[in-house]
């Protein structure tokens, strides 16, 4: 059964489209990429699939339920986990304190007033960690950590919410290019070892097209093709983009072929 | 409570106890607390002071009190709200051990610390507060006051309108209780003065925060005959100047609390406007008593400086208090306030009555008539007004203070 | 309403507003460069005022002219501008690295201090400026009079406005202040020197704030109270327009300026109060003001101003809190006055707690926190003299009137953030301090209410210091159990990033409305034991000075840490109970002792309590 499925997805903001009837399919287990140049909407796509933002046409369901415009702190409780472009962490919590945050806020146990928070769910919140390859920092503030290994309790921290559906807003931004292939592979994994769905935007290639089930290229707001790392390879749109030609002119084209 | 008066005692404070209850130690200074604004309020505060440190010593140096005692008083900022002046009353009281309390310029200081001194069975002498509750309503055993109220203060004024032919008026008074109670006991008195006078306009501008030109363009727009002003300080500065450039007072009568006042009079200087009808102190305008005159003398002498109203009544307030210290001949509570129940005091301007019914002085205040003088203000054809006859009927008293 | 009437008061709003405009565009200004929330721009405007009342009479001496009055007026700004720059270079240049909220408890010392100097040399009665020569008339409008002075000052808006404008567009100084206002690392990163931009920010302030002053001298006498006066209203244009926002500043004192004019003819008592629902109305329509812009997210992550991991007391912290509690139980053994104090001292405490625990623990910056303070003594209160209650339901109401108002009020409030947020909690404690002040009938209005006292089982001292201990330690204990607990760490998770909190499923706005609820019930229990030690209630437990007073306990004490507050409420009031009865300059000595603690322990005294363990472990 599909995961996540988008329809005819649009926004605008005054004149500019920032997305153009975006649709696409998610199966359980599945990596899927998004990519494009610089302002081709992938932010933009991706944050209305998160909830961040309020399409004005389209629709999102997941595994068949439409969550349109459910906000993000809902769509956790559907199975939705997220990671950030700049990793968004609980800074003044320990590393093993931000995974045993997200359980506490998982099991609805945010509005206790006599227990122990640095007490509750530590052994789970442990062996998150472990899963990540970071159990060994558990008790260091996250702010010492290197940004990779941030980006990896980020992972954890998501994965607390037992999520069927994984979104990664540029993953391996910011990261050196080892701890790029090394991340990846550990989502990958996970992913398909759990069943998780996996929707990413992402500006290295080689981490897509190691990686990526399928992928997605946006441009101008608009879906320009899609298939496997292969199939986009061989794309002459795609080449034609990223080799510096008008992206509104691709799109034309595509829109010509395509629709 | 035993155990701990016992556990207080056991740590050497028997002493203090001791001195707690005055006339036990013949020959030791009797404390007075004084608390006041003299921080927040130095403009009339300070003077006040002076005044009375003045007194004191001159009490002093003529024999003191109660057969050779002398007074002390212990002066503290009472922090211009009324958490900070119980404080400061508690502290005068349990460690300077005075034997009453004096003082508080601001009338919910004033008023907190009268329910304080109730509460501890302790007797306060408000000195400064105007508001009518201290006397009326909130009235209590302990507490008595010796400034003339809002309430007489209005009468005095409305009193001198008498005849006057202006029958629409407008009332301007800052938004806090001095403010709201001049214009109440206006609105009520009014009439009685001028029959068929009523009120057209009222504005209520902030304390200290008068938008001037908004505040007479509105006046002058509800074209009164008369203007009520209970403004003072900057307020009335600012005010004054709008109205006269605007000409707001031209050919309207102006009846104006205080502002005859040198606190208030000063200020205004070369801008004083001509012929408004206004309360005050024309402090060298006195002639009699002569005690008057030696007062402003000494005062002089030893300050450099004119008294100002606060100065008058601090000097007054130390009289009353040698004078009611001499007839208790004790400085226990219950016989202090005994004596000062109706006690008379001979002034530096005239006999003043404590009035036993409602705790409130007899002390007057001067009405007359606005005029500048060179580039200062002055007051024009001042008239003595004897607080006796201006005071809240009896009546009016029992009906408020029983209800307290 | 004849129409010409309505047009001579629209220009007396008009007059007010330019005037107003001139003052809040300097407070803008440094906000928008430095982030400093300058409390000491009042002080600025003050010391133009009573600088032009000393400069131009003098000056009018040599030469009765119009010139020599604005040459009086223009050295004024500058020497108040260079007074800006003292405190820059004395004070703020050594605390750019602290909390910005320390840099906001520094400025309030610095008003302490003018207030104290101001008395000093020019002494305590109100000094009137000199008319401007040549503008001393009324010009006829119509048949109104309108005075000449004031045409001018509607002039002179405008003509700040333009020069602010060509100073930013075409000055190289202009441009850096454009660019550190929209981007404060950016000017950093580009390598221009912070220090010098911000000497010359505080100088073109303080120099505007001057300026203000100085021009008002007309119309008004410098006097001592001035200060606190302009402060309150300049912040409320600034933040109506938007916090850094020039432009902004001139329309919102525009707007201000006509709604005080025709408000007096509507409603003639509600100036107190119009301004700041004004405020509020634009606050929870536009979050950032009417031409403000959101804070720039910053691109690096910053660890929160507060408190971080909370530990369980360490050996000496248990030391030292067993100590405390014996100290407190012990007190009675002393004077009577001591018990006193000690009373008040556990009862601030209480109410610092309270606040900490939103801005410490929860990131939630309340400038207003007195409201529920004040509301829980009221509460407390009126049951009492109104109803007739004894002491223990009237001590149950009153956290349940804290409460109560901070969940309405707070319910507008967890939807904004930063200073915008704080500046609404300042709105809504000045609209129930209105209230309170207004409704007289019931609250008393400004002498409040007397006969608030303990049932007679606590009457005594000792007996209701001991009531006060339970209470308050008692609520003290339970809030820091809260802090440890999953709710508060919830409020820390969501202080450190609102975006992850909301994607691991956290109702952001929720748990920060509880936890605004809770606090404001707190302190509202606070407020009800204040007000049975005093015996009385009034609006004074609800304003900005005691707003201001449990803001500085908790930065003295320190706000990165949970126990600091009780620290910093207890030297605080020690600090302030003890220069009272020195001397009449005794807010001279109090701003001293704040501006020292600023300086010596950065961090707060808990901060300086647990570096000096860690540098000697």
């Amino acid at each position: 059964m599909t995961l996540l499925a988008a329809e005819g997805l649009t926004k605008r903001f005054g004149g500019v489209v920032a997305a153009n009837g975006v649709s696409f399919a998610l199966e359980p287990g599945e990596m899927l990429a998004m990519i494009g140049p610089n302002g081709a909407g992938k932010s933009t796509t991706f944050n209305m699939v998160g909830g961040q933002l309020r399409p004005d046409a389209g629709r999102v369901t997941l595994a068949g339920q439409d969550v349109t415009n459910t906000p993000p702190r809902a769509l956790c409780r559907l199975g939705v986990g997220r990671s950030f472009q700049v990793a968004q962490t609980f800074l003044s919590f320990t590393v093993v304190g931000n995974v045993q945050m997200a359980l506490i806020a998982h099991q609805r146990q945010t509005r206790q007033m006599l227990s122990d928070a640095a007490a509750l769910h530590r052994d789970a919140a442990l062996a998150l960690l472990d899963r990540v390859g970071m159990a060994a920092q558990a008790d260091r503030p996250i702010g010492e950590l290197a940004y990779g290994d941030v980006k990896r309790v980020e992972l954890a921290i998501a994965l607390a919410g037992a999520p069927r559906l994984l979104l990664m807003d540029e993953p391996t931004a910011g990261m050196a290019p080892s701890e790029r292939a090394a991340l990846m592979a550990l989502v990958a994994g996970i992913a398909r070892r759990e069943r998780i769905g996996v929707l990413f935007t992402e500006h290295d290639m080689d981490s897509v097209f190691a990686h990526a089930d399928r992928i997605l290229v946006l441009v101008r707001g608009e879906i320009i093709a899609r298939g496997s790392p292969e199939d986009v390879r061989a794309d002459p749109e795609v080449q034609r983009v990223y080799l510096g030609q008008s992206g509104t002119k691709a799109a034309a084209r595509a829109r010509r072929t395509h629709g | 409570m035993t155990r701990f008066t016992l556990s207080r005692r056991a740590l050497g404070g028997a002493a203090l106890v001791a001195l707690a209850r005055p006339g036990v130690a013949q020959g030791a200074p009797i404390r007075i607390g004084e608390l006041n604004s003299y921080a927040r309020m130095a403009a009339f505060a300070v003077p006040y002071r002076n005044a009375m440190q003045l007194a004191q010593d001159q009490v002093n140096a003529a024999g003191g009190v109660m057969g050779g005692r002398h007074i002390e008083f212990v002066f503290r900022d009472d922090g211009s709200t009324p958490g900070d002046a119980v404080r400061v009353a508690e502290e005068l009281l349990t460690r300077e051990n005075v034997a009453f309390l004096a003082g508080t310029y601001l009338s919910n200081v004033g008023l907190a610390v009268s329910d304080f001194a109730n509460q501890r069975k302790r007797l306060f002498l408000a000195t400064e507060p105007l508001t009518d509750a201290i006397t009326m309503a909130q009235g209590n055993r302990y507490t008595f006051r010796v400034r003339p109220g809002t309430y007489m203060q209005t009468r005095m004024l409305v009193e001198s309108l008498r005849g006057k032919t202006a029958k629409r008026w407008a009332i301007v008074a800052p938004n806090y209780d001095y403010g709201q109670s001049a214009a109440a006991n206006f609105k009520r008195l009014l009439p009685e003065a001028i029959p068929g006078a009523e009120i057209v306009a009222e504005q209520f501008p902030a304390l200290g925060r008068v938008d001037a030109g908004a505040t007479v363009g509105a006046l002058s727009q509800a074209r009164p005959d008369g203007i009520f002003n209970v403004l003072f300080g900057p307020d009335l500065t600012a005010f004054v100047r709008e109205g006269n450039t605007r000409g707001l007072f031209e050919r309207r009568t102006v009846a104006s609390l205080l502002t005859g006042e040198p606190e208030y009079m000063i200020p205004l200087g070369e801008e004083t406007p001509e012929g408004w009808i206004v309360t005050g102190y024309p402090v060298e305008q006195i002639e009699a008593p002569p005690a008057h005159k030696a007062f402003i003398e000494a005062y002089r002498g030893r300050f450099n400086d004119m008294p100002r109203l606060g100065s008058l009544l601090g000097y007054v307030t130390v009289q009353i208090v040698a004078n009611m210290l001499n007839q208790a001949r004790s400085a226990e509570t219950e016989a202090m306030v005994d004596a000062l129940a109706d006690l008379r005091t001979d002034t530096v301007v005239g006999p003043v009555t404590m009035r036993g019914l409602d705790h409130q002085s007899t002390l007057g205040a001067w009405v007359g008539e606005t005029t500048l003088r060179g580039r200062a203000g002055a007051m024009k054809n001042p008239r003595f007004a004897d607080g006796a006859d201006y005071m809240f009927s009896e009546a009016e008293v029992r009906a408020a203070r029983r209800s307290a | 309403m004849e129409w010409d009437f309505l047009l001579v008061q629209a220009l007396s709003g008009l007059a007010s507003a330019s005037s107003l405009f001139i003052i809040a565009s300097g407070l803008t200004i440094v906000f928008g460069v430095t982030r400093i929330v300058n409390f000491a721009h009042g002080s600025f405007y003050m010391l133009g005022a009573y600088m032009a009342v000393t400069i131009v009479p003098w000056l009018l001496e040599l030469d009765r002219s119009p010139t020599m009055f604005f040459v009086g007026v223009l050295a004024s700004a500058v020497a108040v501008g260079l007074l800006g720059v003292a405190m820059e270079l004395l004070l703020l240049r050594r605390i750019y690295r602290v909390p910005e909220l320390f840099q906001l408890l520094a400025t309030f010392g610095v008003v302490l201090i003018v207030q104290d100097v101001v008395s000093m040399i020019w002494g305590p009665v109100e000094i009137p400026g000199p008319r401007a020569p040549g503008l001393r008339h009324a010009v006829y409008i119509f048949d109104q009079r309108f005075p000449a002075y004031e045409l001018f000052l509607i002039a002179v808006g405008p003509a700040v406005l333009a020069l602010l404008w060509l100073l930013m567009h075409r000055t190289r100084f202009g441009v850096l202040i454009r660019a550190a206002t929209q981007d404060r690392e950016m000017v950093g990163a580009l390598g221009v020197n912070q220090a010098m931009l911000f000497t010359g920010t505080l100088f073109l302030g303080a120099a505007l704030a001057g300026l203000g002053g100085a021009l008002q001298i007309p119309r008004v006498s410098a006097s001592s109270h001035m200060d606190l006066s302009i402060i309150v209203e300049a912040f409320v244009v600034t933040v109506i327009g938007g916090m850094g926002s020039v432009p902004g500043a001139f329309l919102a004192a525009m707007l201000i300026g006509q709604l005080q004019a025709f408000g007096v003819l509507v409603f003639p008592k509600i100036t107190l109060v119009l301004a700041f629902l004004l405020m509020a109305v634009v606050l929870v329509v536009k979050p950032w003001g009417l031409l403000g812009r959101p804070e720039a997210a910053s691109g690096r992550a910053v660890l929160p101003e507060g408190i971080l991991d909370p530990h369980p007391l360490g050996r000496a912290g248990r030391l030292l809190a067993a100590a405390a509690v014996v100290a407190v139980l012990a007190l009675p053994l002393f004077d009577a006055y001591t018990v006193k104090v000690g009373t008040e001292v556990l009862i601030l405490a209480l109410a610092a707690f309270s606040l900490n625990f939103l801005v410490g623990n929860g990131g939630i910056v309340s400038f207003g926190h007195a409201a529920y303070f004040g509301l829980g003594a009221y509460g407390a209160g009126l049951l009492v003299v109104k109803a007739g209650l004894p002491m223990e339901p009237a001590l149950i109401a009153a956290p349940i009137a804290g409460g109560a108002a901070a969940a309405l009020f707070g319910f507008f409030v967890v939807r904004l953030s930063g200073i915008y947020l704080a500046m609404l909690t300042l709105a809504f404690a000045q609209i129930a301090y209105a209230i309170v002040f207004q409704w007289v009938e019931v609250t008393g209005g400004d002498n409040g209410l007397v006969g608030v006292w303990p049932s007679s089982w606590a009457a005594s001292r000792e007996a209701y210091h001991y009531l006060t201990a339970v209470l308050t330690l008692g609520a003290i204990i339970f809030l820091r159990r809260v802090i440890h607990a999953p709710f508060g760490a919830t409020l820390r998770a969501a202080r450190d990033s609102a975006a992850r909190a909301d994607a691991v499923g956290i109702d952001v706005r929720t748990h920060r409305w509880l936890g605004f609820t809770l606090a404001g019930a707190a302190a509202g229990l606070a407020g009800g034991l204040y007000a049975f030690s005093k015996g009385s209630i009034d609006p004074t437990l609800l304003g900005i000075p005691m707003s201001v007073d449990f803001l500085s306990m908790i930065l003295l004490g320190g706000i990165q840490s949970v126990m600091g507050p009780v620290a910093g409420a207890a030297a605080f009031h020690a600090v302030k109970d003890f220069f009272m009865p020195l001397t009449d300059y005794w807010r001279l000595l109090l701003g001293l002792s704040i501006i020292a603690m600023v300086l010596v322990f950065p961090r707060g005294l808990a901060g300086a309590f647990v570096s000096r363990r860690r540098g000697a472990s």
